[in-house]
């Protein structure tokens, strides 16, 4: 480790010779198309190497040898027409010839015709949303790192910051075309072994595309400032093989209908509650904090609020639609009817709420009610 | 200084007034010149404390010092101070200073006009700070302020943002028309316009600039308080809008921008090393073609800014093709400043420190800038540190060193007392060496895939955070040192004579005037159509 401070003593020249080399340079890729613009950024760094050390060493030999000294009068030239002209020619002729190799790069990078699987990936603060097209299975992806880990409470692991809750699977082999855009702010969707990152637009649908062979587990994050958790927003792409794609597209279908089946049983309050808890933790705590508290003035407290304590009606609708002009985002998609009853039971019965207000528990066919009416 | 003064004109030759006043109501350009550099010196200290706590909280990875919502408050008022509230009004300090004593005009042409457009300048970073003390917070959106997180998820301080925004636009329209009338009438008989010195040709047309992108920033930001106040949806998608418009204004604003911010130094730098190579500037025809081809190519290179927005590939290759073309007349410069410096007569002087250093490290950030121009490789440089390496670079050993420079180069002209040499090279050595350490591993880490802006960092990129972090101090607490060495000088320095500088000889009309320079300067213009003399 310490010894890479030396890079600092010969800034250029230590860039391939010392260890660490990942550490210090792009990825050189996952794909051919990673592969490429891999080449093609190290074409241009040694480019740029070879004419930096022209024009440094040539500054340093100038300053050495010309140098005040006793008797030496200063040259009196300040113009010759021929260098000027010939030095400008140079240039143009070096910057035609990084323009070749990055002009055929750039067309074989967007190329947007339809993949074999096609995903529609969505930012929100500060999630992705994956869903694929064709099997109509969606799902959220979250920072799974601990806030304690976060918070310098416990050791930080291997992955920190760089772990989500659920992967991004795609099958080797095949064509992978990411249809990107966003719900709130602008986010941007990278994953640097892949080459891609597209910036993730509300109301624009923007593309990428990728062919994983082997498999693998590729990590990315957020890069477009997108508010106060835009550094807590990474990605995970996993390539597996066609079979295991296929049972991992199953096993999401299976869940979705389990998930169904769980509207219609009876709940207690303290199964909701315990859900709840969970829930709230993995989504609401960004904004209105584990004590409920809030962040004033954009993000309001639940502790205390008269909607959450008395108004169960319009507390579904606020989760169900989101708050216009605000931060609040619909949840409708995002979370279960159980999920949502929970996490509201949660908050009717926690922080003092269940003493001031009605504390009433809210069943998950009430969600689906909600649901079935708005049709 | 030899003007003769008929005896008529006595009762209008007064020094200062006294106490504050004489600041309040100045239309003097060497003290509003004055005015603008202090208050860019101060601004100088609020956004690198600013910058000291982002690199605290990235010390090491992990929550360290301030909240992931106030660390971006951080990211974007440092950024919104540094450019708005130091290398443009140090820059125009600079302006009012040198450009009637280069030209051989005894002031600005619109001395009230110059007034205002000073004060007004606190008022609007009055208006910018006070935000930090309201509810909601300071802006928190990055100085590039995208909406719509500057507009429908704005903290609601953003109008005041917007307020700020606009008065810095009204100082800076200001401050360019009073530049470009004074340049183009008030040149003593016989300065052509190819006779001028080569930082009042970068300055010309930096004014240009000015006036040509601050009305598109102006509309940029009253756009966002429509949509946020009045119900409009420029940026609105959900309205109809568009937020890659947004993006679009910013940018066409925002790449001139980035030129007004270096234009300027290209003329201090040239002034610099002819002093100290004793030779006169090398190619100066071709100097001043290239900083106008630099600025007219400012004009349709923005939105490599936005190579990842989507744009049609016909776009992105428009506009890798010019931004590449920017390569050129930079090389031009960066070759005709070695030029000048082959077969000189060197010393190295603090000034000329500070300008070789800028020479250099200028080259790197170019380099840098060249290789973020090539569209497919900019998909993995976007958004990066290796962004962040690059800006600084042409910002901090770019801009900032060129105003060091300026500020040792001049000070014995505009106090009359030489500042301290050896406290000068200390602080240009611990500058070089702290600015180095500061942003050149943030190349790596950008590479390695380090996104900008985030207050938290995966494990790999912890080593190199921690350099940079030990850089940023240095670099910080080496400020303190010009600041002193100032000081010292204002206060303490030994007698400069006119010419100041050995090499000074014949290389503008500001070293033949006394230093300290008078209060009034050239009240008779300097006659330049006959062979000149020094005084």
């Amino acid at each position: 480790m310490i010894f890479r401070t030396f890079l600092f003593a010969l800034p250029f020249m230590s860039l391939s010779v010392f260890a660490g080399w990942d550490d210090i340079n792009m990825s050189p890729g996952a794909t051919a198309l990673g592969q490429e613009i891999f080449g093609l950024h190290m074409t241009i760094f040694w480019i740029c190497f070879a004419i930096g050390v022209a024009v440094l060493g040539a500054m340093a030999f100038i300053l050495f040898r010309y140098r005040k000294k006793e008797g030496v009068e200063a040259a009196k030239f300040d113009d010759s027409t021929f260098l000027e002209f010939t030095w400008t020619i140079l240039f143009a002729l070096i910057l035609i010839g990084m323009s070749i190799p990055a002009t055929i790069t750039m067309i074989r990078a967007y190329d947007d015709t339809e993949g074999d699987i096609n995903i529609l990936i969505t930012g929100h603060q500060w999630k992705w949303q994956y869903e694929y097209i064709e099997d109509e299975v969606s799902f959220f992806s979250n920072l799974s790192t601990s806030l304690d880990e976060r918070n310098n409470l416990a050791p930080k692991g291997e992955n920190y910051l760089l772990e989500v809750d659920e992967h991004l699977v795609i099958p080797t082999g095949a064509r992978i075309r990411f249809l990107i855009t966003a719900n709130d702010v602008i986010h941007s969707w990278w994953v640097p072994d892949f080459a891609i990152k597209q910036d993730a637009i509300p109301g624009f649908v923007n593309t990428g595309w990728t062919q994983v062979n082997e498999p693998g587990i590729f990590r990315g994050q957020c890069t477009e400032l997108c508010g106060q958790y835009h550094g807590y927003m990474p990605i995970v792409v996993e390539a597996v093989s066609p079979e295991e794609y296929k049972e991992f597209i199953i096993q999401k279908k299976e869940a979705k209908l389990q998930q169904a089946a769980l509207t219609e049983k009876l709940w207690t309050a303290e199964e909701l509650m315990a859900m709840g808890e969970g829930v709230y933790q993995k989504n609401c705590v960004a904004c209105h904090q584990v004590n409920g508290e809030g962040l004033a003035p954009v993000f309001p407290a639940l502790a205390g609020s008269d909607i959450v304590m008395n108004d169960k009606a319009r507390q579904i609708e606020i989760l169900m639609e989101g708050v216009q002009g605000a931060a609040m985002q619909s949840y409708a998609e995002q979370l279960t009817e159980v999920e949502i009853a929970a996490v509201i039971t949660y908050t009717k019965r926690s922080w003092g709420n269940d003493v001031n207000g009605n504390g009433e528990i809210v069943a998950p066919k009430e969600i689906l009610d909600y649901k079935t009416n708005k049709l | 200084m030899s003007a003769v003064i008929e005896s008529h004109h006595d009762d209008h030759h007064h020094g200062p007034a006294k106490g504050f006043s004489r600041w309040l109501y100045t239309t003097n350009h060497k003290d509003i010149g004055s005015l603008y550099l202090w208050f860019s010196f101060i601004m100088l200290f609020v956004g690198g404390a600013m910058a000291m706590v982002i690199r605290a909280e990235l010390f090491e990875p992990g929550s360290q010092i301030v909240s992931p919502e106030f660390y971006n408050q951080m990211v974007t008022n440092h950024g919104l101070i540094m450019v708005f509230g130091v290398i443009m009004p140090a820059f125009v300090g600079l302006a009012n200073w040198m450009i009637p004593m280069q030209i051989g005009a005894p002031d600005m042409a619109l001395p009230r006009l110059n007034n205002l457009s000073f004060w007004i300048l606190p008022a609007a970073f009055g208006v910018l700070l006070s935000t930090f003390l309201m509810e909601g917070g300071a802006p928190n959106f990055g100085w590039t302020f995208y909406a719509p997180l500057s507009t429908e998820y704005a903290p609601p301080t953003v109008t005041f943002f917007i307020f700020s925004v606009h008065i810095m636009g009204a100082s800076s329209i200001m401050g360019s028309i009073n530049i470009i009338t004074t340049i183009l009438n008030m040149r003593a008989p016989g300065m052509t316009l190819m006779k001028m010195p080569l930082f009042v040709w970068s300055w010309l047309i930096t004014a240009y600039l000015l006036i040509a992108v601050m009305p598109v920033l102006a509309g940029a930001v009253t756009m966002m308080l429509m949509d946020i106040h009045f119900g409009t949806s420029f940026f609105n998608a959900a309205g109809g809008g568009d937020p890659v418009l947004f993006q679009h204004v910013f940018w066409f604003f925002g790449h001139p921008e980035v030129y007004i911010m270096i234009l300027p130094a290209f003329g201090i730098i040239s002034h610099i090393i002819e002093t100290f190579s004793r030779k006169p500037i090398f190619g100066y025809s071709s100097m001043v073609y290239a900083i106008a081809s630099i600025a007219l190519l400012s004009f349709v290179v923005w939105a490599h800014h936005m190579f990842t927005v989507g744009m049609p590939i016909a776009g992105e290759l428009f506009f890798m093709y010019s931004t590449m073309l920017i390569a050129i007349p930079t090389g031009v410069k960066v070759f005709n400043w070695l030029s000048t410096m082959f077969r000189g007569s060197l010393t190295f002087e603090t000034p000329m420190l500070f300008a070789i250093a800028f020479v250099a490290l200028f080259t790197i950030g170019g380099l840098s800038g060249l290789m973020l121009a090539i569209a497919p490789a900019d998909f993995q440089y976007h958004d990066t540190y290796f962004v962040v390496a690059h800006f600084h670079y042409v910002l901090v050993p770019g801009a900032l060193f060129s105003i060091v420079a300026a500020v040792y180069y001049w000070l014995p002209k505009w106090t009359g007392y030489m500042y301290d040499e050896v406290l000068g090279k200390t602080h240009f050595w611990l500058s070089f060496i702290s600015v180095n350490l500061t942003f050149f591993p943030m190349h790596f880490v950008g590479l390695a895939g380090m996104p900008r802006r985030i207050p938290d960092y995966a494990m790999q990129f912890a080593d190199y955070n921690m350099i940079v972090s030990v850089g940023a101090f240095l670099f910080g607490l080496s400020q303190l040192l010009f600041l002193f060495n100032v000081l010292k000088c204002v206060y303490y320095g030994k007698s400069a004579t006119a010419e100041v500088w050995e090499g000074a000889k014949g290389k503008g009309l500001e070293w033949t005037v006394d230093s300290p320079a008078p209060y009034h300067t050239f009240e008779t213009s300097p006659d330049l159509t006959k062979p000149q003399t020094n005084s």
